[in-house]
């Protein structure tokens, strides 16, 4: 099992001469020598949009496939494994959060949090009663229980989004990914919302690689990295 | 509590109400439709083949076997020639024949046939499923005035026994001259049979002679009218009748009858096998329900197209939806999965809808269409042939979801985990 032949040493993300080029396009999208985040690393990654870091986030996540370079996510190279193992990775070890639109509109706040056990049997047992855990972090969240029976379209944005931080969290996975997860959010809930995330991800012990293009955050992290400095593509396409 | 996935469907097609059961009623009807015709169809064909049952041989003078059938049993269109009575019963007293019930065409009452028969009529005609004549009210004619009427002229023109009536010379609109002078009492109604005995005025042979005393070919003889009452001093054998039934000792010497009558010398005759001679008109007319069948397969297509077009239009809708579950671990393989759960979902939901539509449908018509057409539509579920059609559809929505199901994947390979529009 991938989790277990893991080490503590292992990096949750390293890559070594990755290279991206999307389908008929002559320059490559993401072309990066070097980048490693450490595990449990609470990481800013500056990136304007357009910097290629949605392309470089599903590389990580699987999603898409490397032309060239290594791709190591929690010690498993990405690269060697087939399309529906490496969906099976991301349901397993990934947790996404993204800019807007997180959540399935239809479906109940409490579903929406639980959707990723459904793709990942190891993230429903981890977390065990789904029920419970469902509950327990809504509550560490502040999402009333009232709220969660509630259809997703119903819910605020602000609540929107820590739905979607619960759902990330959820069977605890090794790395959360985080796409601009606050830019829809107004600067007092800014801080709250980054106070929980950031206070889950240390609790659960995951790295969290957090992208945005707005530095006034960056302090709250352990390492702050612009993509532009290590993308070398990323002025090619900008 | 994992989710499953028709969880996922269930609540996705639930989130598009209105499109959703819209596709589904059309679905739904179309079924009925289809299972309909094809059960109109079935049901058309059974009462069809029970017009007449217990009969062996019909036989009439040499024309064509259809036609001979079309006049003696379902009195449409006219017989060319009559047979003497000689003829007819000579063949009464063949070894083979158990009984013979003669047919005498010709007249008619308010646009319904007036067949003249004997009283064995009522003994050995059998309709459905050797089902003997039943009366509903009275008895069999006796006297030579008497009348037996079938159970729709009854109802139409609102007979029960003691009722008056006066025959026409003719069939049909040139039913021109009537037989006033010599009016008719019902003394009997049949029961309802579903078949053109429904629709006729049964009366003795000696009738339709003592009617005609005072004519001659096809119209009154000038000077001469002859009262009802005197009638009894001429002699009322019949001198020609339309057609015989017949029915044998046993069913085995059939062709050997058969052949006899047709080969004899004298008289041209023609002896046809009832059973044989209806499938053969059914062929005739079996086409126009072969396009009825056609036409309602393609509104079933028709249906299954809408339902493609609902979920190919609510895709590009559902491209963000379809992201998140990408980011959240799922394969192109369980988007496709996803669409075409919902496809067959709605289709099998759409089958039932529309098995209980025809249900409900057939229940409020079958006592109309019995009464009106004679066509017996039992109100029942689905039989074993019912079911092939409803997997056929399901099958055929299961194919024909391939399509939306397909663009989801292209569109969850090429979006990833975010919409690129």
């Amino acid at each position: 099992m991938v989790a277990a032949s893991r080490t503590v040493s292992d990096a949750a993300v390293a890559l070594r001469g990755l290279r991206f080029y999307w389908p008929g396009a002559k320059q490559a999208c993401v072309d990066i020598a070097e980048f490693t985040l450490a595990a449990g690393e609470r990481l800013f990654l500056h990136g304007p949009s357009g910097s290629g870091k949605t392309t470089l986030l599903s590389l990580i996540g699987g999603v898409l496939r490397a032309d060239a370079g290594s791709l190591r996510v929690l010690g498993t190279e990405l690269a060697a494994l087939s399309g529906p193992r490496r969906d099976r990775f991301r349901a397993d070890h990934i947790g996404f959060i993204f800019q807007q639109f997180n959540l399935i509109p239809y479906l109940s706040a409490a579903d929406n949090i639980a959707l990723p056990c459904r793709f990942s049997p190891l993230r429903a047992q981890r977390a065990g009663d789904i029920g419970a855990a469902v509950a327990r972090l809504a509550g560490h969240l502040d999402l009333p229980s009232e709220l969660l029976a509630r259809p997703a379209a119903e819910l605020s944005v602000g609540q929107q989004q820590r739905v979607a931080a619960a759902r990330a969290l959820i069977g605890a996975p090794a790395l959360v990914v985080a796409d601009e997860p606050t830019s829809a959010l107004d600067a007092a809930r800014q801080d709250a919302f980054l106070d929980l995330l950031l206070g889950e991800c240390a609790a659960a012990g995951a790295s969290l690689l957090f992208v945005s293009h707005d530095l006034r955050l960056a302090g709250r992290f352990d390492r702050c990295v612009a993509l532009s400095d290590f993308n070398a593509a990323a002025e090619a396409t900008a | 509590m994992r989710l499953p996935l028709w969880h996922l469907t269930l609540a996705s097609v639930r989130n598009r109400g209105l499109a959703t059961v819209l596709t589904l009623v059309a679905i739904a009807l179309s079924v009925t439709l289809l299972l309909g015709v094809e059960r109109l169809r079935n049901d058309a064909r059974s009462s069809f083949a029970n017009t007449l049952s217990g009969t062996d041989l019909i036989v009439g003078a040499r024309s064509g076997a259809v036609q001979l059938l079309l006049y003696s049993v379902f009195h449409i269109g006219d017989a060319t020639h009559d047979v003497s009575w000689s003829r007819i019963d000579a063949l009464r007293t063949h070894k083979d024949v158990a009984w013979l019930v003669p047919l005498s065409l010709g007249d008619s009452h308010r646009g319904f046939r007036v067949v003249g028969t004997t009283a064995d009529f009522f003994a050995h005609v059998q309709t459905g499923n050797r089902q003997p004549l039943r009366f509903a009210a009275g008895r069999a004619f006796e006297g030579v005035f008497d009348a037996v009427v079938g159970a729709e002229v009854a109802a139409r023109l609102g007979y029960a026994p003691g009722a008056k009536i006066v025959l026409s010379h003719g069939a049909g609109e040139f039913a021109a001259a009537e037989h006033a002078d010599k009016p008719f009492t019902v003394t009997g109604v049949l029961a309802r049979t579903g078949t053109p005995v429904d629709r006729s005025v049964l009366v003795g042979l000696a009738a339709i002679e003592a009617i005609h005393l005072d004519w001659q070919g096809g119209s009154r003889i000038p000077g001469v009218e002859i009262p009802a009452q005197f009638v009894a001093k001429f002699d009322l054998s019949p001198k020609r009748v339309t057609a015989a039934l017949i029915g044998l000792e046993r069913r085995t010497t059939v062709f050997r009858v058969q052949r006899e009558i047709n080969t004899a010398a004298g008289e041209p005759l023609l002896a046809i096998l009832p059973g044989v001679t209806l499938d053969e008109l059914w062929r005739v007319v079996g086409v126009v329900e072969r396009v009825l069948l056609a036409v309602s397969a393609f509104v079933v297509a028709v249906g299954l197209a809408g339902l493609v077009a609902t979920l190919v239009s609510s895709l590009s809708a559902r491209r963000r939806e379809l992201a998140i579950l990408r980011a959240l671990g799922a394969g192109p393989g369980d988007v496709f999965v996803l669409l075409m759960t919902e496809s067959v979902l709605l289709a099998v939901a759409g089958c039932a809808l529309g098995v209980a539509c025809l249900w409900a449908l057939s229940a409020g018509i079958a006592p109309w269409l019995m009464a009106e057409h004679g066509v017996q539509l039992v109100p029942r579920f689905v039989d074993q042939s019912e079911l092939v059609w409803l997997a056929g559809v399901v099958a055929a929505a299961l194919l024909a979801s391939v399509i939306p199901a397909w663009r989801a994947y292209r569109y969850s390979l090429a979006d990833g985990m975010t919409v690129r529009m």
